[in-house]
């Protein structure tokens, strides 16, 4: 996991549920490069063409909504997304992010500082979000130990594998 | 807080339980062991990771679920891809409860209907309204695919205690009003934000008056709140329900009565009008009779989803369409929300009234809910639905508009052509 993570902002509004990430047609896609094609076709059509690997999302509040579909941020990290501000997360969509290793960062009041374009930095253990464009900043409370860990290892999947490699055996049933 | 602690919510105990701790306080992370997992076709993005994380077998087949639902039976190659995804890990895996086409029905209708879920049950589930099941006075969640194959290698997974909101609901639910209408009104004071994180505790006499669908249908729709699970204490109710189909044993909790709440919300559904969420968010509710007389004419009407396709929700639909026609112009879907209610369906009648009024039948999915299989809409098309979202593109196209509501509500709107009261018809 980067501590600091610097990027070029794209900013989406309020209540952008998973339909609008991801269209329910694209659902039985499970391969991330052709998903990836499809991501914010609702909410942000330039984006799949024009985002690059770096970027960073900055959304209002309850970004994530809606459906469990993980595919919504298996596109972005295929997209490479730097990193996820958002006023407030929906629950599935942040650990999903989490669990893929995306930094999805909850930080009450950022998408009112910036603007589509602007460079962001994010500041992951002193808990800041900056606008370097335009010289603002908003806190955040950092990421709780057990969520830094994870990100620390790249998400999820290497976490568990890490584990059950420390049993040195698969998990026996009760 | 300090000194004397106050008593544990619903939720509170649960998580407690599944954690092994005497006590869980809000904001308190934990690791629960899981009672029961639920996979649909999103499962198939779970076998990837189980595999990558060196995970050799299930934690106990015996407490993991596959039901297949969205696309029923495969409508695209795509899908049939997945459907074989998952049938390949289950016979690979030794996971024997597969609810495989001919055996289908909704996710949480086949948990529900076969006792998957019982009081005091950690469940979860790779689909948002895994909530649905928290009726049964268990936390049952949502989670992604990457979630679960951690869940199906370990057994357990972590989870924030969540501080919980308590509606409270008196009064009598008055003719042709329903759940629904009960549960669209809480999301039009709660919102799509307000219970992020947290859990919503229904109660009062009018909840413990529902029978156990109708708390299905409360519950269903916490997640449109942001919430983590919906809930409903364990009472007669609830046993009567799951007496002998409960898959294991119960551990029925209730909530202490000096309960901590974060919020208390009390509600007199008395002489409530049906309700109706607007375009474009569930939580844009208003009286039915509002919109009704705006005349607002739908292209279709759907009656189907986990949130309303039970036996009662059609049997209730059946007898408002009985003798009356879906109105010229009007595609009227009818799914129901599982294999077995639709056999109960056709020994009842209801899938020959239903047809002779001009409605199609299909057989049991996720069906029109979610825009990706059958039912799509056209971008200037309406769509009057007992489902429970109508984001911009839930049916198809971002420029079609869905209104939310009861079967009742929805049966009323295909017979009038456009969003109709239900008790007009009574």
């Amino acid at each position: 996991m980067q501590e600091i993570i610097e990027g070029r902002v794209w900013t989406l509004g309020r209540d952008v549920d998973t339909d609008q990430i991801i269209s329910g047609k694209y659902l039985t896609i499970i391969d991330p490069e052709e998903l990836k094609k499809h991501v914010f076709e609702i909410a942000l059509p330039e984006f799949a063409k024009e985002a690059r690997s770096g970027d960073i999302l900055v959304a209002g509040e309850n970004f994530g909504s809606g459906s469990s579909r993980e595919h919504a941020p298996q596109a972005m990290r295929a997209i490479g997304v730097g990193a996820v501000v958002a006023d407030s997360f929906a629950r599935i969509f942040f650990r999903n992010a989490i669990n893929l290793g995306i930094p999805a960062i909850e930080a009450p009041g950022v998408r009112a500082i910036f603007e589509q374009g602007d460079h962001a930095r994010v500041e992951m253990r002193n808990g800041v979000v900056r606008n370097l464009t335009r010289d603002r900043s908003v806190s955040f409370p950092p990421l709780p130990h057990h969520l830094l860990d994870l990100l620390e290892a790249g998400g999820l999947v290497e976490k568990v594998r890490r584990e059950l490699a420390a049993r040195g055996s698969a998990p026996r049933a009760p | 807080m300090s000194g004397a602690a106050a008593g544990a919510t619903l939720a509170e105990k649960v998580l407690a339980r599944a954690a092994g701790l005497d006590r869980v306080v809000p904001g308190q992370i934990v690791e629960g062991q899981v009672d029961l997992a639920m996979m649909h076709e999103q499962g198939a993005q779970t076998v990837g990771p189980f595999h990558q994380m060196g995970a050799e077998r299930v934690w106990d087949p015996d407490r993991v679920v596959i039901a297949i639902d969205h696309w029923v039976p495969a409508s695209t190659e795509g899908a049939a891809v997945l459907h074989r995804i998952l049938r390949k890990f289950a016979a690979e895996t030794g996971l024997p409860h597969f609810y495989d086409v001919g055996q289908h029905g909704i996710c949480h209708q086949i948990l529900a209907e076969n006792g998957w879920v019982v009081p005091g049950d950690l469940a979860v589930g790779t689909d948002s309204h895994t909530n649905m099941l928290g009726a049964m006075g268990a936390v049952a969640t949502g989670i992604g695919p990457t979630e679960m194959a951690a869940v199906l290698a370990l057994g357990r997974l972590w989870l924030k205690v969540p501080p919980t909101i308590q509606v409270r609901v008196r009064g009598r639910l008055g003719k042709g009003v329903t759940a629904k209408d009960l549960v669209l009104r809480v999301l039009g004071e709660i919102r799509t934000t307000g219970a992020q994180y947290r859990a919503v505790e229904f109660s009062g006499a009018t909840v413990r008056g529902l029978s156990m669908p109708e708390r299905f249908t409360l519950c269903n729709m916490t997640t449109e709140m942001g919430a983590k699970t919906g809930m409903v204490a364990p009472d007669a109710t609830t046993r009567e329900y799951l007496a002998g189909i409960a898959k294991h044993p119960m551990h029925p909790l209730l909530p202490d009565p000096d309960a901590r709440y974060e919020r208390t919300i009390d509600l007199d559904v008395e002489g409530m009008p049906p309700m109706v969420a607007c375009p474009y968010s569930p939580d844009n509710v208003r009286p039915l009779p509002d919109v009704a007389r705006e005349h607002v004419p739908i292209h279709q009407a759907f009656l189907g989803s986990c949130t309303n396709a039970r036996i009662e929700d059609l049997r209730e639909g059946a007898a408002l369409m009985k003798g009356a026609k879906v109105a010229k112009g009007v595609r009227f879907i009818v799914s129901p929300a599982s294999t077995s209610i639709y056999q109960q369906c056709l020994e009842e009648g209801i899938i020959e009234t239903f047809t002779h009024a001009g409605a199609v039948f299909t057989n049991s999915s996720c069906s029109a809910c979610f825009g990706g299989n059958m039912g799509i809409l056209a971008p200037d098309e309406i769509c009057a639905s007992s489902s429970n979202r109508n984001f911009p593109g839930r049916m198809g196209p971002k420029e079609a508009r869905i209104y939310l509501m009861s079967p009742a509500a929805v049966v009323a709107s295909a017979i009038k052509g456009e969003i109709a009261d239900p008790r007009e018809l009574l």
